[in-house]
């Protein structure tokens, strides 16, 4: 174990990864002498040189199709975008090929394709720069997905990710980069996809968050505990595959559900689990289930704005006081 | 220069392509095959004459018109009937169809019923074979509609500039559906396309397969050499509409009747009398070619349904 942070867990694995198997590289924006925007790749082409610490044109919809056919003919590729807002104008070559391939070609393909990147609020990034972009891949068949909120689940569900043989979109988040947290250095240390993380046991809501929420979760638990009320708090860690068994489970023995996340509500994941919990669960609920999420206008450049428009630590309290009629 | 044994076979690929078509045609009528299907007749010098200079390792990507493409890189005409069918025994499980039609074990990583989509997967194909330092290629097969399109640009520029073994084949076929390319494409000649990526672009005449040959094995030899990507436009028709059902209101029965003059497959033959084949040997390949797509028929007719049980195998890779 050592104490990194998250940006230097993912950059980190990366480096073990392609010390272990030469058919890994990366690719994407300024990822060779300037390290990524963020870090994630710094000094990394020191010691992989820049064949596999490839630096690309301003071409995501291209070098994702390479990434594709780099897959298809035997490499391990690993697609990084500057923002993943960026996926937008690369969505035919995620959606209609990387996520369709093995499928509509009878299975005769593997796709060991990780594109990977961040998203989100907090560095004033504004609309195009800030989205949260991860409930879109998780409608079309095909991709996994992973989000992870710490560092140590940052290099854990990145390894598997890189060792799956299926595509994974792997959202990280600007705002979680300096946080620095305890971390595996075992080179084989790995986090199942689709297993949820209990990342706080309580009794009386269920919270369940991605990324950045999840920290913002924590907290919102810390100030219910002083009023009384003991809230759970699940990562679900990869919306593709879901955990639905723990979520369930959860809400079963709790009766209450508040799912929030930064992605805007309407239509985000967050509905697609309260329907889940809604359907399985029904009878066990006290309340009906709550969405917190984005509202529904295009993220804002203004401080006071871009808070006004995402869910904050005080949304999430009163959403679960609201669940406990307390 | 052909040799005899591969002009034999890109005169046999030519016939397997144009009698298949033909088949696809009669059964689409008789209801006995639906959905979106683009037909290549008139087209199958260009598939022909490349895949004469691959092997099943190189690579090719292919278009929502690609049936020429993947019967000339190897594959079965009964999987690929079948897979046509909607067919369990077909290319694909019946899950493709005509637009989704791949046989990695040939190299085909697919036809790309998104116009362009193909083509940087190519450019990845051809990506891994460097960096595996492999000796393969990869060849991408695209319309002239796809020379419009920004990935195409996106996938010359990476290309170029990682000097990868891709060699970029156009089929301009002088229409996007109904749009001729005086209406869509800027340049007269989409080869000229290449200057802007600091490549060779070289434009040929996509019905005389001794002019495609020419200039193809020009462009293996440079992505061999790891000189990097050569675009190569090839000029041609289709004889039939877009798809099945077009009206083709777009242009007249003279343009059409024009272009059945320089019927590539007569024109090679012609070559080829030329050349010393007697008129038995081409007359046996066009047999033999007529014999394994009526085998390719009668196997698909015959081909079960898919199973609807297996519907949501194959999503994902699972482990075994």
């Amino acid at each position: 174990m050592s104490k990194k942070t998250y940006a230097i867990a993912i950059r980190d694995v990366i480096a073990q990864e392609m010390r272990r198997d030469e058919n890994v590289f990366i690719m994407g924006e300024d990822i060779e002498i300037l390290g990524g925007i963020f870090g994630c790749t710094r000094d990394l082409y020191k010691e992989f040189g820049t064949e596999r610490v490839r630096n690309t044109p301003i071409s995501e919809a291209g070098f994702i199709g390479a990434g594709l056919g780099a897959a298809c003919a035997g490499m391990r590729p690993i697609v990084e975008l500057m923002y993943m807002d960026f996926t937008l104008v690369a969505m035919d070559q995620i959606i209609n090929q990387v996520a369709k391939t093995r499928y509509i070609f009878g299975g005769r393909a593997k796709i060991p394709l990780v594109i990977r990147g961040q998203q989100g609020i907090g560095r004033g990034n504004a609309a195009t720069h800030s989205q949260s972009m991860e409930t879109i891949f998780m409608h079309f068949p095909g991709l996994k997905v992973a989000c992870p909120s710490t560092p140590q689940d940052a290099a854990g569900l990145l390894r598997t990710a890189i060792r799956d043989d299926n595509p994974v979109m792997f959202f990280e988040h600007k705002a979680l980069y300096a946080d620095k947290g305890e971390v595996n250095d075992d080179p084989e240390f790995m986090l199942p996809f689709g297993k949820a993380d209990i990342k706080r046991e309580g009794t009386d809501v269920t919270i369940v968050a991605n990324l950045l929420y999840v920290k913002r979760a924590l907290e919102a638990a810390k100030e219910l505990e002083s009023i009384g009320i003991s809230a759970e708090v699940i990562d679900p860690m990869t919306l593709v595959p879901f955990d639905k068994e723990t979520v369930v489970n959860s809400v079963k023995k709790t009766g209450r559900l508040v799912v929030v996340h930064e992605a805007h509500r309407n239509a985000g994941w967050g509905a697609e689990v309260a329907a889940m919990v809604t359907e399985e669960a029904f009878r066990y609920l006290d309340a009906p289930p709550l969405r917190l999420g984005a509202l529904a206008c295009p993220l804002p450049f203004a401080l006071n704005l871009e808070n006004a428009a995402t869910p904050q630590v005080a949304d999430i309290v009163q959403a679960a006081r609201q669940v406990c009629y307390r | 220069m052909i040799s005899k044994e591969r002009a034999s076979r890109i005169y046999l690929t030519m016939h397997r392509i144009r009698g298949f078509e033909e088949q696809v045609v009669s059964l689409f009528e008789s209801n006995k095959l639906r959905g979106s299907v683009h037909l290549c007749i008139g087209q199958e010098a260009i598939a022909a004459t490349v895949c004469s200079n691959l092997t099943e390792k190189d690579y090719i990507t292919s278009t929502h018109r690609g049936h020429g493409h993947c019967i000339a890189k190897g594959a079965r005409l009964d999987y690929a009937m079948a897979e046509l069918m909607g067919k369990a025994t077909g290319y694909c499980k019946g899950r493709g169809g005509s637009m989704h039609i791949a046989d990695f074990e040939t190299g085909n990583l697919g036809a790309n019923a998104i116009v362009g989509g193909g083509i940087p997967i190519a450019v990845g194909a051809a990506l891994a074979s460097k960096m595996q330092k492999r000796k393969e290629v990869a060849v991408s097969f695209f319309g002239d509609g796809a020379s419009n399109e920004g990935i195409f640009h996106e996938a010359l520029n990476l290309a170029s500039l990682w000097k990868v073994p891709v060699i970029f084949v156009c089929e301009n076929n002088g229409y996007g559906i109904s749009v001729p390319a005086w209406q869509s494409t800027s340049v007269e000649d989409i080869s000229v396309r290449a200057v802007s990526y600091n490549m060779p672009g070289v434009t040929v005449d996509g019905n005389d397969v001794e002019a495609i040959d020419e200039a193809f094995r020009a462009a293996l030899e440079r992505a061999r050499a790891g000189e990097g990507p050569t675009l190569i436009e090839c000029k041609t028709y289709r004889w039939l509409g877009h798809w099945t059902g077009d009206p083709q209101p777009y242009r007249t029965r003279e343009e059409i009747e024009s272009w059945k003059e320089k019927c590539p497959i007569k024109r090679y033959g012609e070559k080829l009398l030329e050349q010393g084949f007697t008129a038995e040997e081409l007359e046996q390949l066009s047999q033999q070619a007529k014999k394994e797509v009526e085998e390719a028929v009668d196997f698909a007719l015959n081909s079960p349904l898919p199973d609807e049980g297996k519907i949501l195998e194959d999503v994902f890779y699972e482990e075994a």
